[in-house]
């Protein structure tokens, strides 16, 4: 891990400690008696601070995940570093995407 | 290190190794699953299929499945709270107390989860 992605992977991990406690306790609030679509849409649908909090954990998770898949196909597989840090971009790339669309699915009334 | 060094350091060199090792494959779970996350809800476009989709997760294998997922983010979690203050703090002192802590933390979440998830 070169020291840009070790900054990157140290600053989003800080980032989401608020988020994953937040996350944490919104499943096990959310769970109890059981899931249903209406509640989960009932609270984010038109929240604009619902959006902004899950753009801000996707895009945080996204280069966190990506960085920490590259460092497993980095040491755990034959991978040469070239090739672990762009299917590592690619993985980064696409959780964004859908990461993204699924908060618009979510939100959008 | 050979195996003297191995031999006679603390235990806690033990704990550290299994401490990373469940860092690693608790976050290699949650990358996985997070396509499936997105895409899960990004059904919601289509408020039957979401529904559907919801529907389903009342499966206890999905249950299951779940709270599998919930200990690994606790854990991954958790662990990084580690990471952070072993390497920001200076308590490497406390290496051990922070891997306990870790767990305790991770199994308080699972069992907060499959509590909630069962009742």
């Amino acid at each position: 891990m070169n020291i840009r992605s070790y900054l990157v992977q140290r600053i989003s991990a800080i980032v989401m400690v608020p988020f994953v406690v937040t996350h944490l306790i919104v499943i096990i609030l959310a769970v109890q008696n059981g899931l249903s679509a209406e509640e989960i849409l009932g609270r984010t649908r038109g929240s604009f601070g619902w959006a902004v909090f899950y753009g801000v954990f996707v895009l945080a998770v996204s280069a966190h995940a990506a960085i920490g898949v590259e460092t497993v196909l980095t040491e755990w597989t034959t991978l040469r570093q070239r090739s672990a840090t762009l299917v590592a971009h690619i993985f980064g790339f696409l959780l964004i995407i859908i990461g993204l669309r699924a908060i618009f699915a979510v939100i959008s009334p | 290190m050979n195996y003297s060094t191995l031999r006679n350091s603390p235990s806690r060199w033990h704990w550290g190794l299994v401490a990373a090792v469940v860092h690693r494959l608790s976050g290699l779970l949650i990358a996985v699953f997070l396509p499936f996350h997105f895409l899960s809800l990004g059904l919601a476009f289509e408020s039957e299929a979401f529904s559907d989709f919801i529907a389903w997760t009342s499966n206890p294998l999905v249950k299951i499945s779940e709270f599998f997922l919930v200990a690994a983010l606790a854990v991954h979690f958790a662990g990084g709270l580690r990471i952070l203050a072993l390497e920001f703090l200076q308590f490497s002192k406390a290496q051990s107390f922070f891997i306990s802590l870790s767990f305790a933390v991770s199994i308080v979440v699972g069992l907060l989860f499959l509590l909630s998830v069962f009742s």
